[in-house]
Order: C-alpha cells, then structure tokens, then sequence
C-alpha cells in the first residue's frame, strides 16, 4: 500500500498506518452524519426540485449534485488531521481510502434505508416531501432494489474519491478543486451568461459550452476544465503573489486606497451595465438595493456596534414616503412631487424615523436592544397596514403607479428599464460608500468604535456616548430610505408585505457574512447572496433555489461563525483578531515554556 | 480638611456627597478634597464605595444630594465631557483599552475632546515616555501583555492634558514585579506636575507614595490623614496592611 502514498512533502513522515488500524467509533459517527445528511437533503425535495437544473447535460443536474458532494466531503474530512507542531504524521495510505469508503458505505446505506422507507411508508404527512417523485428520482425509476443498492455503492464510491483526496498532491488537489468549481459555477451562472454573452456580442461562445436545452455540453465541460488547470497552473500563482502582496500593504496601511481597483470598478460600473441584458441589469439593481442597506446596517451594527433587528422599518419609511410624495393615486397627501424633490423629504422622515426609534432604543444594550429594535421594525410595518394610518398609506392595498425616479435635468428613470435603474442605483451605492468610508476613517468613525469597545470607558474618554450612537442610527436610516425611495420607484408599488421582518435579516446576513466592518465584504455579502441566491421577494441566478434560500442562508451563516467568523473578505486586522486564540496560545506556552527555564536557572544562579 | 496644603482652592472637591443606587445607599456625606499637584490615594476595602467615588467625580454617577466641585465651580449636572475638557481625566480599572482598535487609536481617543495643536507633541512625549508602545502603535491593543496595556492606558489617560489623574485600583491584575515599576511610573506622572487620585486596595506601597489618604469603609470616610500618619495607624494596619510588612 505505501507505494501510492503522497510524496509531495518530503521530511520526517512515519509510516502509513495500517489499512484497518482506525478509530472506528470516529467512522461510524462520520458514516451517521453522513446518512443524517443525506436523508435530511433529500427530504428538503433538492434531488428532485432541482433535477431539471443540468449541470453537465446528460450526466449531472443540481439535484444529484445536491447530494453526492455529502459522502466525497465526509469521506475526507473523516481522516482530515489538524497538524500541529510536534505532532506524528503518518504517510497517507490505504487506511484513508478505507475511512472514505466506510463513511460513504454508511451513508450510502442511510440513504437505502430511506428508499426503502419511502416505498413502504408513508409519513406525508408531517414530511411533505415525502412522495413518489422522490422515490422515483432516488431511484431512477427502476425500482427500490436497484436504487438501494445503487446508493450504497455510489456514495461508497464517492467516499473512497474523498478519503482519495488524502493520497494526492496538492497541486493535483488543487486542479480537481478548481475543474469541479469552475464546471459548477459556470453551469449556476447560465441564464447570466446568456444574458451578458449577448451583450458582448459573445454568443459563439456560450453555444460552445451550453446545450440549447439547458445545462453545459460535454464538450463544454471539457474547454472549462482546461480553462481550470490552465489557470492553476499559470496564473494561480501569479493571483496568489498579488493578493499576498496587496494583503501586506494593506496591513502597513490600513486605511490607504488601491486607486488602480478603485478606477477599474469605477469605469466598470459605467460601461458594464450598457452591455448587460435585462435579467443581469434587473439582477445588479437588486444588489444595489440590498448593499445600499447592509452599507447602512454595517455602519449601525459593523461601526457602532448596536445591534439592529428592526432596520427594514426605515427601508419602509423611505419607500412609503417615496409613494406618498410622488404617486398621483396616493390616498390622503398626494403632492406628485417629483422624485428628485420627494428624496429631500425621504431624507427628513428618515431622520425623523431614526430619532423617533433611537432616542427610546439607544439607552439599551446588547440583548435588550436587539429585541427592542425588533419589535419596532414590527410597529412601522404594522401601522403602514393599520386602518389607522390606511388613509395616507394606502393599507393592505398599498400605494400603486408610483412614477419614476425623476432626476432633474438628466433622465426620468423607470422600473421598465433595468438599465436606468442600475445606474440610479449605482449613483447612490457610490454616494454611500464615499460615505460610509469617510465616516470610517473620521472623528465620530472613531468615537463609534470606541463606543463598540467600551460603553463606559468611551463615556469615561469624554465622548457623548448617547448622541454618538444617535448619529450612528440615523445615517443608517438614510441609507435604508434612499434604498427603500429607488425600489418604491423601481417597483412603482407599495406593500407592507414587501417590508417583512425577513430583509432585516436577510440584510444582517449580508453584513455578517461578508465581513462585519468592512465595505468590501458588504459588497461580496450582497453580490452572494442576494445575486446569485435572491432576495427576500427577488429572485438571483439561481431561481431554483429559491425555495431553499433560506436554508442556504442559515447553513451558510453557521458555516461562517464557525470557520470564518472575520467573513468573505475580512478585515485584516479582525480576521487576525478573532483567529489570535490558536496563535497567542502557541505564543503564550512558549513564553511560558521559556520564563520556567530562565526562572530555574536564575534560581540556581543566584546565589552565587 | 485638615491637611494644610500650598494652594488654597481644591481642583476637585466633595462637599457632603450622599450616593444611591436605587435603594441602596453607597457614599455617606462623603466629604474630600484633591489639591493641585497632590498624590493622594483612597483605600477602602470590597464593596466600600471606591469606585462610585470616582464615577461621582467623573459625573458618570449623579449624587442625590451634596456637591461636586471643580475649579470651585459645582458641577452636578456637567456631563462628563465636561469634566474630561477641564483636566479631569481616568485610567480605568484593569486598563479596559479599546481591544480592538489599534494602539494609536486608543492613544488618539484618549484625546478625543481636543481640538489643540498640542496634539501631536504629546503622542511623541507618550512615545519617549513608553518606547514600547511606540513599537507597537499599530498592533491590537488587546494583543498586547498586561504591563504593556498599562502603558497605552495611562497614555490614553495622559493624551486628555489632565490636570488630575483618576486612577481605578492601578496595580490590579498586574503581576508583583510589575506593580512596583506601575508605582514608579504614577510618581514620574506626579512629578510632572499632575494630580493624581488613585483608589487602591494595595495600602502599603500606596501610602508609601502618596501625601495623604482617606480610608472609606461601606461609604463613609473613617480616616482623613497623612499618609505617614495612616501607616502608623494601628487600626490600619490591622485590617488593611496586614501584620506590617508584606
């Protein structure tokens, strides 16, 4: 067996373990995740809602994808070791290639044990996935026996592929890594694709790689894999020098701006959109929209530190007010005002709004203030729907035939043209972030961090803790009505539905799992997760999926707080921060190794 | 007060201060006096009131009746910025930097109601005062070690041009080696002409620093003298100092 083991770090590696030599309670808990993971992914109906999404015609659709990445992860990270130093390392060998297999093989089983289940039982009851369809998509429509023995193997298979994992390179890890990401995310991105290929004048290229019916051509697979290694093997370092590079300098001055990324994504943002087709434009517009808010959250919940469960109330407010002031059949006030002035009052009420909800809220902390603030995102939502308040805002029935967005001397913006929209959008993403980044690096950035910290200490320091998270409150609040203004004209309607207690969580998933603090990571949150797997209301570029955001949502959250709690693109400063514990341990024991050895031989020296 | 003291006017003063939280009464006509330039220190032992002693004098706590008096002015109902731009300044109990924010923005929060040009030399006398902190002005203040976050925390204080140092039980948390270059350094800041007030729990090397102290004992002020004289108390020295020497 040792002779396939991997050779790519020469040094002091002790001799393969013995294939069966293995902690075997460890496999059958792996192998039960596993199962547990694979039924609980077929229940959520993913193989079967997803099985028209193709991802390599005819081989491979979402839906199967969905559950054979389960048994190749469990399979390697079953024999994954944290290596630390001093530790013995074995060569890899068979005993991996065992653990895989056993994993997948229990898991495999698991799955079996559901086929036969669902051909036997019903339980549709309180599982309401639990149906034909997804017998007859477990087990291709030949039957339970088939299927049964099918997915013991297959998922053993796949399991032995992950343990397999173990015994190759890295450089061979890393070119499977990317072929299967590069086929995955380009097969996700299809309608996308279609949509900018056109605009591009790249339609050549698109029907090389895609099937007319849906789903990437074999041959199409094939062009993207090499694509892959090609860049692994060329540019892959050249990426990585880059990015240590720009990671040093950003460390040695935190705050100093790439001005060449600064130009690129400038000039980007004005030329992109003219080539975009209306599915991509409509898709960027609701970024822009959910980043114009999480840019607003980031600076409540990222720079100030209160958490706010309540911001869609002032997304509401701008967009109610926006209606109000600009719609002609707005019931009570109607003043038709034209959007450009209506923004002036938008502003006004979110000031007013932030105030009215701060000033009560802000003299909590931590729990308290949280559910407070969830509460009054309720109360706007409610009143909007309340009869009391139905005259002005139109109640259940909402505000309808908002005109566009009106700028004065420039264009009147409609929501039939995704195009002029993105660039309003666009227009005021820029304006919040300039904002968002000057605050930053200001006095009252500054005041707000401390108050983050240490309430009292920062009180201690002189600074006015009330008013400063006040202000804090209240540019977020304008953030989220200029957000909420564009989408009243973007949609031209209104609905309390439309400002569910759902988008202030949606909003605080994008601020957390991009990285809390930090515009960058914002952006990536919103682009993620609002882009590709939509909205609350708006559907991203993966329409199947919609069903199962929230669940995407959710695992990606948990995901994130435990491995990578500094978010997609970190804060340099925090990811180092919140990852110190495993390093200033080392550091500590070693200080600590070392103070002993001088303290012995000071002792002993002494005297003398 | 019976100390006589060269200037007349007390910097910072409490006239009868009586203190409540909710129900609970803390400080009882709790009469002191800081002096400009002086080093006094307040010992008391858990729960004596020490702490709302500073709070009080630093306006984040409101007493129910008595006055808070500064530069002979009765500050009340100042907030404590106030107090903060008229020299008023604390070094916080167990340091509480701002642990995620750098060294140079602990430092520069510390001057936070400044707005004078003599911002800048002061972070450079902060520097030549703790060579150490100026290697690290860019590092996690909450990466550095205990006696290296006392250093950013008296500099933070140093950084508002205080008059008078409010110092919350410095030596706590420190290791013993530590406390004794921690009492150096508060001599060094005195010497410089700054007030300090410092509550200690460690009497001995307190006293043995300061000019006076007071001894409060579950909110009242029990013993109002010198601190040569304090140290020779025998009542002292049995429930605060232990046998003598420690």
């Amino acid at each position: 067996m040792s002779e396939t083991m991997n050779t790519d770090e020469a040094g002091v590696l002790a001799p393969a373990r013995g294939a069966f030599d293995q902690d075997w309670r460890k496999l059958v808990n792996w192998g039960l995740i596993c199962a547990l993971a694979l039924i609980f992914v077929s229940l959520t109906d993913m193989p079967d809602k997803l099985d028209k999404r193709v991802i390599v015609e005819p081989l491979l659709s979402m839906g199967y994808l969905s559950l054979i990445w389960i048994p190749v992860a469990l399979g390697n990270f079953v024999t994954r070791e944290v290596v630390l130093e001093g530790m013995t390392q074995h060569k890899k060998g068979l005993r991996e290639l065992v653990a895989g297999v056993s994993v997948g093989a229990i898991g495999g089983a698991g799955l079996a044990l559901l086929i036969w289940l669902l051909d036997t039982r019903d339980l549709s009851d309180p599982l309401v996935n639990w149906n034909d369809a997804l017998l007859e998509v477990l087990s291709f429509g030949e039957g339970v026996g088939y299927g049964a023995i099918f997915w013991i193997l297959a998922s053993a298979g796949l399991g032995l592929a992950g343990g397999a994992f173990h015994l190759l390179s890295a450089i061979a890890n890393r070119l499977l890594l990317a072929i299967a990401l590069t086929i995955v995310l380009t097969a996700s991105l299809e309608s996308a694709l279609d949509d900018i290929s056109e605009g591009f004048q790249l339609e050549w290229l698109f029907e090389a790689l895609f099937e007319k019916k849906g789903g990437l051509s074999v041959q199409g697979a094939i062009i993207l894999a090499v694509f892959a290694i090609a860049w692994v093997l060329v540019l892959g370092g050249q990426a990585k020098r880059g990015r240590a590079a720009v990671t040093a300098r950003r460390e040695l001055s935190p705050t100093k701006v790439n001005t060449v990324g600064l130009v690129l994504i400038a000039v980007a943002a004005v030329v992109l959109p003219m080539f975009l087709g209306r599915l991509t434009n409509d898709l960027f517009t609701n970024v822009g929209l959910f980043l114009l808010l999480a840019l607003g959250l980031n600076i409540v919940v990222g720079l100030a530190g209160i958490l706010d469960l309540g911001y869609v109330a002032f997304f509401a407010v701008g967009g109610y007010t926006a209606a109000i002031m600009t719609s002609p059949s707005s019931p009570g006030l109607s003043p038709e005002l034209p959007w450009w002035v209506a923004i002036f009052v938008v502003v006004f009420m979110a000031i007013v709004a932030g105030l009215f909800i701060g000033a009560p809220v802000i003299r909590m902390r931590g729990d308290y203030l949280a559910i407070v603030t969830l509460g009054f995102g309720e109360i706007i939502r409610l009143t909007v729907r309340s009869d009391w308040a139905s005259g002005f805002t139109g109640g259940a029935q909402g505000i309808l035939s908002i005109p566009g967005a009106d700028i004065v001397g420039v264009a009147t913006v409609k929501g039939t043209d995704p195009q002029q929209v993105l660039y309003l959008v666009i227009g005021f993403v820029a304006i919040a972030i300039y904002v968002s980044w000057r605050l930053e690096n200001s006095r009252i950035g500054r005041a707000w961090m401390a108050v983050r910290e240490d309430e009292s200490v920062a009180e201690a320091m002189g600074i006015n803790t009330v008013n400063s998270k006040l202000q804090a409150f209240v540019v977020g609040a304008i953030l989220a009505s200029f957000s909420g203004a564009i989408f009243a004209a973007k949609v031209g309607s209104v609905f309390e539905s439309s400002f569910k207690i759902l988008v202030s969580i949606v909003i605080l998933v994008i601020v957390i799992v991009g990285g809390m603090g930090r515009i960058a990571g914002v952006a990536a949150g919103a682009l993620v997760l609002v882009g590709i797997l939509g909205g609350p209301n708006q559907p991203g570029l993966l329409a199947e999926f919609s069903e199962f955001k929230l669940l995407i949502y959710g695992a990606l959250l948990i995901w994130m707080m435990l491995k990578r709690p500094e978010g997609l693109i970190p804060n340099v400063r925090r990811s180092r921060e919140l990852h110190q514990d495993e390093f200033l341990q080392d550091a500590w024991l070693k200080a600590q190794a070392n103070d002993d050895d001088d303290e012995a031989a000071s002792g002993e020296v002494a005297p003398a | 007060m019976s100390e006589a003291v060269a200037s007349p006017t007390p910097l910072l003063e409490f006239r009868g201060i009586n203190t409540h939280y909710g129900a609970v009464h803390i400080l009882k006509d709790v009469d002191l006096a800081i002096y400009p330039g002086e080093l006094v220190c307040l010992l008391g032992g858990n729960a004596s009131g020490k702490s709302t002693t500073l709070k009080t004098l630093l306006g984040m706590v409101t007493p129910t009746t008595g006055e808070v008096v500064l530069d002979g002015e009765v500050v009340n109902d100042k907030p404590t910025s106030y107090r903060v731009e008229r020299g008023v300044t604390m070094v916080p109990e167990n340091r509480r930097l701002f642990k995620r924010l750098t060294v140079k923005e602990n430092l520069e929060l510390g001057a936070y109601l400044r707005n004078d040009d003599g911002v800048e030399s002061d972070l450079e006398r902060i520097y030549e005062m703790f060579p150490r902190v100026k290697e690290r002005l860019n590092q996690k203040s909450g990466t550095l070690s205990g006696g290296e976050q006392q250093m950013v925390a008296v500099g933070r204080a140093l950084m508002a041009n205080p008059r008078v140092l409010l110092m919350d039980e410095p030596s706590m948390g420190l290791a013993p080696a530590l406390v004794q270059t921690n009492f150096e350094l508060i001599q060094q800041i005195h010497e410089e002409g700054v007030a300090i007030f410092m509550v200690e729990q460690n009497a001995n090397m307190a006293l043995s620093i300061a000019d006076r102290g007071w001894v409060l004992q579950t909110g009242r002020v029990v013993l109002d003298d010198s601190a040569e004289a304090l140290l020779a108390n025998p009542e002292l020295r049995a429930s605060y100092l232990g046998d003598g020497n420690r």
